[in-house]
């Protein structure tokens, strides 16, 4: 019944989680911050992938998303949950209110727009220092717990972050495969072909956006809870290229190219770690190589194995 | 009464009038074609009748009601659906999803029904699909279903946007030079393609160079030259019309049919 295109990237996934368990902190660490990327760039991937826009402001609202939590868990006596819950309906609001202006500009003059909304966002996680204690950041946030129980371990963690990615990712592919996820594959492909078939383009790019929104925030959340303690410099330009890189080299518009981006990009670093100063080298030239030979990123390879039966270009 | 009402419509781009106080009206189920030389402005015509440019001065009622500036897919969604002289396919997409799409304006269902996939969306989403297949067999591109949608040949680009276009359900549709590129066996199978759908019921309006295609299907003729409306009449009418020959006569084509 269920594909194994589904089924193999959920067993890998669990299978490295096991991996990660079993080798110890640093591991699970570093695989905790892929599964929180990785819901990061699911919502990334709606809105760049499936409804073909630009944005490089997405860091603002895992902002929103990671002091929200912060203060209200570390500071007001919140439950991670309820936190999560609210910071997120805040950044949809606030991604509302962003989006509505700005995504009636078209290109490069939108991509600007995110940007700014971006670096706009960091300038106030610094300056606001009442609020987010600037440069010094934010520690004492509890970890996750869920119905009340406290997932003290970062192993406990990493089991729930990895039930929280695949269950971001099985949304977004319900989401896709429906009416509204074909009108955002259709401003993809034509804004002309699709405001003559009747889709409202303004409201579709924005319900797309705030979609996008609400991923961040989780993440933001996802990441304070995980790592305890968050300062301006998470949510800064690096994040973005970071998500990037991830999104395109896991491939953009598939369902698990931004988990399997975002696992490499993680993981690659750390394995690399032996070779000393050769290491930045040898991590760039494997990026390149990846988008030399896998220029739909690395999720689009698997239409390779897929050839002559209906060649479903997108679902990978 | 008609279904499309155009009643003094002036388009100016700057110092150029693309389209000089057009009056005509389309009565449901009709088959009327507007032709004229290059740059006469028919597209231009069509933009604004579909609502991608408001009309300088002058209506556009659709249906009875004033459709005069309102958006694109307002207009689209009211059953006005057009299709492009540039085809406009989704072209990373399947042939099959290419169709897909242009079910959305008869669909329903947003972010919620996506997410909770009831029965009732369920079903949809199968007649959405066999839509779609009966659509492709309709134009004959079942068997390229499933191909991207960019890897037809461009005379097949055409015709699978002008299924796209069928799958909105249109009460009035317009092609835009729907013939241009297309070799005689193509021509000739879109013909039948554009008579059949017009005796479904559709009431179509057809821009079309190609002079044989539009004397065989059309019921009734505009003429535009320069912007402006030069005669309006039966295909044998304007065949005889002296303001038609003269105009086709200074420019390169002609009415031979
Ligand atoms: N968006 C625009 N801005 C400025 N001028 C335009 C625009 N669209 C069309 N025009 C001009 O209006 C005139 C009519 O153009 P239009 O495309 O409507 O002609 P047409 O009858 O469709 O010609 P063709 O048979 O070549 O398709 C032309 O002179 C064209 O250059
Ligand atoms: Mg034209």
């Amino acid at each position: 019944m269920i594909p194994w295109r589904t089924l193999l990237p959920i067993a890998a996934a669990i299978v490295l989680t096991g991996i990660g368990l079993l080798s110890g902190s640093y591991a699970v660490t570093v695989l905790g911050f892929a599964f929180i990327y990785t819901i990061f760039c699911t919502g990334l991937n709606f809105f760049m992938g499936y409804t073909g826009q630009a944005s490089f402001g997405q860091s603002a609202f895992a902002a929103i998303g990671g002091y929200g939590s912060a203060i209200l868990c570390a500071d007001y006596g919140w439950g991670p949950l309820p936190a999560l819950i609210v910071t997120m309906v805040i950044s949809g609001i606030a991604a509302l209110l962003v989006g509505y202006p700005t995504l009636r500009l078209r290109g490069h003059y939108l991509a600007m727009a995110t940007f700014a909304l971006g670096l706009i966002v960091y300038e106030i996680s610094i300056e606001w220092t009442s609020l987010t204690q600037g440069y010094m950041g934010y520690s004492g946030v509890p970890p996750l717990s869920l119905l009340g129980y406290e997932l003290g371990t970062v192993e406990q963690q990493l089991v729930a972050l990895l039930v929280l990615a695949l269950f971001g990712i099985f949304i977004s592919n319900r989401l896709r495969q429906s009416r509204f996820g074909r009108a955002l594959a259709a401003i993809a492909g034509s804004e002309a072909a699709a405001r003559a078939l009747g889709i409202d383009i303004a409201r579709c790019k924005l319900i797309a956006f705030v979609i996008a929104a609400l991923y961040a925030s989780a993440a933001g959340s996802l990441f304070a809870h995980f790592v305890g303690f968050i300062s301006p410099e998470v949510f800064g330009v690096t994040m973005v290229v970071q998500s990037f890189a991830m999104l395109y080299l896991g491939g953009i518009g598939t369902t698990w190219g931004p988990m399997i981006g975002a696992i490499i990009v993680s993981i690659l670093p750390e394995a690399l770690r032996g070779l000393q100063e050769m290491q930045d080298i040898a991590y760039t030239a494997i990026l390149i190589f990846i988008l030399i030979f896998a220029p739909r990123g690395l999720a689009g390879l698997s239409s390779l194995f897929a050839r002559g039966k209906s060649r479903k270009l997108e679902e990978a | 009464m008609a279904l499309l009402s155009v009643q003094n419509e002036t388009k100016r781009f700057g110092g150029l009038l693309a389209n000089d106080a057009i009056s005509f009206d389309v009565k449901e189920g009709e088959l009327l074609a507007v032709i004229g030389p290059n740059g006469a402005g028919k597209t231009t015509l069509f933009n604004v009748i579909s609502g991608f440019f408001p009309p300088t001065t002058g209506s556009i009622h659709f249906d009875g009601r004033d459709i005069t500036g309102a958006s694109p897919h307002r207009v689209a969604s009211s059953g006005l659906i057009r299709t492009y002289q540039l085809v406009q396919l989704f072209k990373q997409l399947t042939v099959l999803e290419n169709v897909e799409i242009g079910s959305h304006r008869v669909t329903e269902g947003g972010v919620f029904s996506a997410l909770l996939r009831p029965p009732s969306m369920r079903r949809q989403e199968e007649e959405v699909r066999a839509t779609a297949r009966e659509l492709l067999r309709f134009v004959g591109l079942e068997k390229q279903a499933d191909m991207p949608a960019d890897s037809l040949p461009y005379g097949r680009q055409r015709l699978l946007e002008v299924a796209r276009a069928l799958a909105a359900k249109p009460r009035l549709l317009l092609l835009d030079e729907p013939a241009a590129g297309l070799n005689m066996q193509e021509t000739a199978a879109l013909a039948e393609v554009i008579r059949r759908i017009h005796a479904g019921g559709t009431t179509v309006i057809l821009i079309e160079h190609d002079m044989s295609l539009v004397m065989q299907i059309a019921q009734r003729i505009v003429v535009l030259d320069f912007g402006r409306k030069i005669a309006e009449g039966t295909p044998d009418e304007i065949k005889a019309h002296p303001d038609v020959i003269a105009a086709y006569l200074g420019g390169t084509e002609t009415l031979d049919a």
